[in-house]
This record gives C-alpha cells, sequence and structure tokens, in this order.
C-alpha cells in the first residue's frame, strides 16, 4: 500500500470546557507538530472559542494500562495506546490466528 | 440520546455542546447583523463617505471570503480545510457587519429593487452592484494558485488588516468600533496562521519553498494597495471614523520585514501593480478576473430579485 | 502470575469479549477482538468517514453561489462540520490500526465505499435544502443508534456528530420552508429538488434486509442497532407529515397510511439504479473521486514540507 511515506504524526487532544472543570479527552487529530496541533485542535474541537483551554501531545507519547492485568497477550509493563499492526494482517503479539 | 453508560464525555457534550453554541461558527447573529446597535452617524462625518469607507472595508472582507471558501474540500489535509474554513466565516462576519453599517449610514449607495423584493440591504449590496461598484482591493479577487499562493495573500492581507482594526476600536464611529473590536481577535489569528505557515514553507522542502517564493513575488506587488489613501478613507479618517492606510505602511513594512526575515527570505524588489489612469480597486477597476468572480458569486441572487432565502 | 505470551487463552478471550457484547458494553481499542469485528467496524467506520469527506463537494459547490450572505455563511458552516466529521471518524478508525493515510488510499483505489447519495448532481440551490432535509434526515435515522454501537470510539464519535447534524437537518428544512414562502419560481426549484432526491435518499439505507449480506452479524455485534428496512420505514414515517408541513409532493404514487400496520406503505427504490451507483456507474462518481484525488495530491508537497520543517526544528532544538 503506497500510503503517505510519512503521515503527520497523530495527536490526542483534551480540552477544558470551562474555568473549574478538568481536561477532557474529546478526540485527536494529525498535525506535523506541537505547535501545530494546538492551531489545528483549536480549529477543530473548539471551532475557535476563545477562553477554553486545550492540551495536545503525541499519541505515541501516552502509556497506557493494560485492559486486564491478567491478560496474558499483553506484557505486564505498560504499552502504548494504540497498536498500530498493518490492516489485515495479524499482530505479531498474538500467535495462532 | 442519553447513554446507559456514563461517560465522561457526556458531561463534556451537555457542557460545551448543549444550549449554548456561540464557539460554533454558525452559532449567533444571523437575522439582523446589527441588531440592537446605535446606527447613528457621528457628527462631523459625512453619510456618503462613511457608507463607501464601509463598503471598500466589507468588500475587502467578502471578496477575501469568497476566495478562501473555494479552498473547501481542497485544502492539503482536513485540518487546514477546518481551519481556511474559520478565517473565511470570519471574514464573511465582518462583511456583513460592514455592508449593512454602509446601508445603514447611507441608504442611496443601496441598489434599488423591483418593488417589494424581499432581499436584505446587505445582500442587495454584495448581489446587486455591478463590478465598478465594489472597492475592494485587488489583492483579494485575484484567483487563487496553489496552498502557498493562499498564505501568502493571506499574510498580506492579514498584515494590513490587523494594524487597521486595531486603530479602528478608536473609531468615532460606535458599529465600526465594535467591528475592530471583534475583528482585532480574528484577524490576529489570522495573521498567525499565515505567519506560521510562511514560514513552514519556507524552511520545509526545497519545493515549498520554490513555491513560496513565486508566490510572494506574484502578490509583492498588490501589497501596495493596501497602504494607500483613497481620497475617502483621508476624509474618514479626519472626521475621527475611519483610519488613514498610509499611516499604517510603517507597521505593515515592518512586520513582513519580520517575517521575511525569520523565514530567511529576500523582500521581492517589485513595484506596486499599475492601476488603470491611477485608478484601482478602492476607485472600482478591478481586475479582469474580478466579473468571473462575481458572474459565481451573484448568478442565483440575481436570478430571483424577489426570491426568499 | 506467569506471563507466558506463546499459550494465550484464546476461548477465554473470545468469552470475554462475547461476555462484553453481551452485557451492552463497549469495546475498546485495547481490548481483545475477533479479526473479523476488526475489519467490519474498519469498513463500516471507513465507509462512513468517506462519506462526509466525499459528501463535501456536492453542497461545497454552492457555497460561492449562496444566494445571502446568511446562507453562505449557514452553508459554508455546514460543510465545515463534515469535514470536521470526516475527521473525528478517521480518528475512531485509527484507533483499530489503520492510518488515515491508508484509508485515503483505499478510497482512492475504489477499494472502500462512501454512501451512494453523493453520486448525484447538485443541480440548483434547493438541492442545499434538500441535502439537509431528506440525506441529512436519512443520515440522522442511521447515526442516532450508532451512538450505542459497541465499539467506544466510534459511539465517541457519532454522539458529537449527532449533536451538529441535527443543525445541518434544520438549517436544510428551514431553507425550503423559507423558498416555499418565496416565489413561484422557488416552489417549482423546490419541488423539481424533492423529485430528484427522493428515492436516492431511500436508498441510503442500503438494500432490503433480505439482500444484506451484512447486517445479521453487524446487528449480532452490537455494531449496527437497527435493519435497513427498519430505518428506511422510520425514515418514510418520520418525513411524510415534513413533505406535507412543507407543502411539497413526495414522488410516489404508492405513498399512503396504512391504518392495520401503523406505518406509511411506500414503492420499491430501483435497485438496478442503486447496484449501478455502488458499482461506480452513477451521475457523479468518477467526478468526486477525482476531486478528492486532486486534493490529496495537491496537497502532498505542503504536507511534506510541513513534516520536513518540524524535522528540522526538533532537531535544531537537540543542539
Amino acid at each position: 500500500m503506497s500510503a503517505d511515506r510519512r503521515e503527520w504524526p497523530l495527536y490526542e487532544v483534551f480540552v477544558r470546557g470551562k474555568r473549574g472543570l478538568n481536561h477532557v479527552h474529546v478526540g485527536s487529530l494529525h498535525a506535523p507538530d506541537d505547535a501545530m496541533a494546538l492551531r489545528h485542535a483549536r480549529d477543530v474541537y473548539t471551532r475557535r472559542n476563545e477562553g477554553v483551554s486545550i492540551w495536545v501531545v503525541r499519541a505515541d507519547a501516552i502509556t497506557a494500562s493494560s485492559p486486564d492485568e491478567k491478560d496474558p497477550l499483553f506484557a505486564p509493563n505498560g504499552d502504548k495506546v494504540y497498536r498500530h499492526p498493518t490492516f489485515y494482517e495479524i499482530p505479531e503479539n498474538v500467535p495462532h490466528m | 440520546m442519553s447513554d446507559d453508560h456514563g461517560s465522561v464525555f457526556d458531561g463534556l457534550i451537555d457542557g460545551d455542546l448543549g444550549g449554548d453554541s456561540s464557539q460554533w461558527a454558525f452559532g449567533t447573529g444571523f437575522e439582523d447583523p446589527l441588531a440592537g446597535v446605535d446606527t447613528t452617524v457621528p457628527a462631523g462625518t459625512d453619510p456618503a463617505e462613511l457608507a463607501a469607507y464601509c463598503l471598500m472595508l466589507g468588500d475587502d472582507a467578502l471578496i477575501m471570503s469568497q476566495r478562501l471558501a473555494e479552498w473547501c474540500s481542497r485544502a492539503p489535509d482536513l485540518e487546514e480545510d477546518i481551519a481556511l474554513a474559520n478565517i473565511a466565516l470570519d471574514l464573511l462576519g465582518q462583511a456583513r457587519l460592514l455592508l449593512a453599517r454602509a446601508a445603514a449610514a447611507d441608504p442611496g449607495a443601496v441598489p434599488v429593487l423591483p418593488e417589494g423584493s424581499p432581499v436584505p440591504a446587505e445582500d442587495a449590496l454584495a448581489f446587486f452592484r455591478e463590478a465598478g461598484a465594489f472597492r475592494n482591493v485587488r489583492l483579494a479577487e485575484v484567483p487563487n494558485g496553489d496552498f502557498a499562493h493562499a498564505v501568502v495573500r493571506l499574510l498580506l492581507f492579514s498584515v494590513a488588516r490587523l494594524a487597521l482594526l486595531e486603530r479602528l476600536r478608536g473609531s468615532a464611529d460606535a458599529v465600526l468600533a465594535a467591528v475592530a473590536g471583534k475583528g482585532v481577535k480574528e484577524v490576529a489569528y489570522h495573521r498567525d496562521w499565515a505567519g506560521r505557515w510562511f514560514l513552514t514553507l519556507a524552511q520545509g522542502t526545497e519545493e515549498s519553498r520554490r513555491r513560496l517564493v513565486t508566490a510572494l513575488d506574484a502578490l509583492w506587488p498588490l501589497l501596495d494597495e493596501l497602504v494607500t489613501a483613497h481620497p475617502v478613507e483621508v476624509s474618514v479618517a479626519r472626521a475621527g471614523a475611519g483610519v488613514d492606510p498610509a499611516s499604517l505602511r510603517g507597521e505593515v513594512d515592518a512586520v513582513l520585514d519580520q517575517v521575511l526575515a525569520v523565514s530567511g527570505v529576500d523582500r521581492p524588489d517589485r513595484p506596486p501593480l499599475a492601476g488603470v489612469a491611477g485608478r484601482t480597486g478602492r476607485h472600482g477597476t478591478h481586475t479582469e478576473a474580478f466579473g468571473l468572480l462575481l458572474a459565481e458569486m451573484q448568478v442565483v441572487a440575481r436570478a430571483h430579485p424577489n426570491g426568499r432565502w | 502470575m506467569t506471563t507466558t505470551p506463546a499459550e494465550p487463552d484464546m476461548e477465554g478471550l473470545q468469552e470475554a469479549f462475547d461476555a462484553t457484547i453481551a452485557r451492552n458494553d463497549r469495546i475498546e481499542p485495547r481490548d481483545w477482538m475477533p479479526d473479523a469485528y476488526r475489519r467490519t467496524l474498519v469498513r463500516q467506520i471507513a465507509q462512513h468517514a468517506h462519506s462526509e469527506i466525499i459528501g463535501m463537494q456536492p453542497e461545497g459547490a454552492w457555497i460561492g453561489r449562496a444566494p445571502s450572505l446568511r446562507r453562505k455563511a449557514i452553508l459554508l458552516a455546514k460543510v465545515q462540520d463534515e469535514a470536521g466529521h470526516g475527521l473525528y471518524l478517521y480518528s475512531a478508525c485509527e484507533t483499530l490500526g489503520v492510518s488515515r493515510a491508508e484509508l485515503t488510499e483505499l478510497l482512492l483505489a475504489g477499494r472502500q465505499k462512501y454512501s451512494s447519495i453523493f453520486n448525484y448532481p447538485t443541480l440548483s440551490y434547493a438541492d442545499v435544502g434538500t441535502i439537509g432535509w431528506l440525506v441529512d434526515g436519512a443520515a440522522i435515522c442511521n447515526q442516532v443508534p450508532l451512538c450505542r454501537t459497541s465499539y467506544g470510539p466510534y459511539g465517541r464519535a457519532m454522539i458529537r456528530i449527532c449533536k451538529e447534524e441535527s443543525f445541518h437537518q434544520r438549517q436544510g428544512y428551514e431553507l425550503l420552508m423559507t423558498m416555499m414562502r418565496g416565489t413561484d419560481a422557488q416552489r417549482e426549484m423546490v419541488q423539481e429538488s424533492v423529485d430528484r432526491f427522493w428515492w436516492p435518499s431511500l436508498m441510503m439505507f442500503g438494500p432490503p434486509d433480505a439482500q444484506s449480506t451484512n447486517t445479521e452479524r453487524s446487528m449480532a455485534w452490537g455494531v449496527k442497532r437497527n435493519s435497513n428496512d427498519e430505518l428506511r420505514q422510520k425514515f418514510v414515517d418520520m418525513t411524510v407529515p415534513q413533505a406535507e408541513a412543507l407543502g411539497v409532493t413526495l414522488p410516489d404514487p404508492e405513498l399512503r397510511w396504512n391504518e392495520e400496520r401503523g406505518h406509511y406503505d411506500f414503492g420499491e427504490p430501483d435497485w438496478d439504479e442503486f447496484a449501478a451507483v455502488i458499482r461506480g456507474d452513477g451521475p457523479c462518481n468518477a467526478q468526486r473521486l477525482a476531486h478528492r484525488r486532486a486534493a490529496h495530491e495537491d496537497g502532498a508537497w505542503v504536507r511534506e514540507a510541513a513534516t520536513a520543517f518540524a524535522e528540522r526544528s526538533a532537531g535544531e532544538a537537540a543542539r
């Protein structure tokens, strides 16, 4: 598959809707770097609402817990939020499929 | 659509997307853009001149918006598609206020429509004027090129417009002061967006730099019109309701020089685009492409002069 | 606890998955899921995302010609929303391990579909209203149940989308109402538009249940919540009174209230036409893909430049 050789990385977006609330995950977007990700987040997820606070973080910088600690498929250490197996191929960490 | 599985997202939806839709571009003030605003023409300002001045600023915004909206569904990525639409929507909002302000200041400026036509004044001005009655600068109307062209055009436009709106906040005309107050925040963002992309394209790849320099060379001759005063602008500025664009020249130069320096791009050595017998966009003398732009923009409205939309 | 990844308990994983579905609970990205479930989701979410993006074109063509500044703002904001919806849905798809770039390639290669409705042309400004009323109305019927779909990221994207879609349908209906209060020419324009879009709107729910290959399993998995025919009936029942209020005629001589069923009876859409459009032989299939391809290819140098700039900046920061 000849997808873009270098797609812009994926970012996760967190928005504080108003003062007193936590930042809450609202979605994702692609951007070439942190500064552009912030701009994109403002355009895409708040449609330019003044005064809200936005966090963006690269998806590959997030460490996530396993859904089930007893699950032998996942390493006991944390893992990335998204796995990116090539589609229609079986992830390497799942044998016998 | 309440969810049987409560999620932290529900609260956000209810809080942010529920009754209050003010953060959405379509959220506010559609019916009468000047509802509740004092439209008395300030003492010492000629109403017809104030109207012409509002048309200059309003037409700049309207025609820029028309060109920017052509990018819709054609941008390099979805995120930029959305960003360009936001900018176009901001400028369209400014245009509506300014055209409505022109009509309120001088009803004689509004084209006469058939008896009983329900078309509001802002639309009569946008859709029923001939090209020669439009007062926008030619920078706003030249046809779109590639993405670099869009970035350069918006940079030149927003650097000058931001400098203008910042001063216009002190206008003796309450409507213009209010329009400027709102517009400063919007155009500051446009300038920031364009400046950031200018730097990115300048320092990205050889290809992007080549395209950027080409666009800059092509559009630079159109910059001068934004900082050259038409007699109406001088007069309205003298009355305290407007801003003399010639007074912006220093700031516009300084800001652009800064962007060019950071980006490592030379200032083009190109003379201003000639007018016709000294007449340019502010006088109603436009480019060949402008007639085509209006043909598209006005076609449906003109086919139904008594239409309701 | 031992961690021997060589021998996963496949039966246990399948049981846990089945139990989650049975509890009407959500599957999340890092949960184990059957490969066929993942494939079905990717197919459905991608098709939905592509529909939003291709769907920008038929209406977007009228932004430049919108007959009032208010309508221009509404239409631009609406088409912009569609870009946003496509973006949310591509993001949901990315949690399943397939990137937006890959999905775009699959769309452009004709290997993934989008809604058949967008292969019909928009020929008058009334089409902007009709698309809002009928097409977005049909989409809402399809989409509201998907807010409760079994896959978490998809459901969350749908909640956000449905909130915005209700504005889309309202603006469309309101445009048509306004035009019907206008001139005779405007009323004719509305009726002509409804005549063209009625049957393609009914086709949006997909083939009849008897012919739908994917429905049964998708429903068992909670990926889909209602059958095509159920949703189509719901849409007709909802739309007929709206058409009456509007003062337009729906172009179906068989359309009448059935007291016994408590629903409207209606005629059969031309399923041969539907099949042709799906196959790629509709009036605008080639045009829509060419437009999307041009945007994607014309933007390649911009995306590359931004990546190069970001890498250079990161390199300088590191020094």
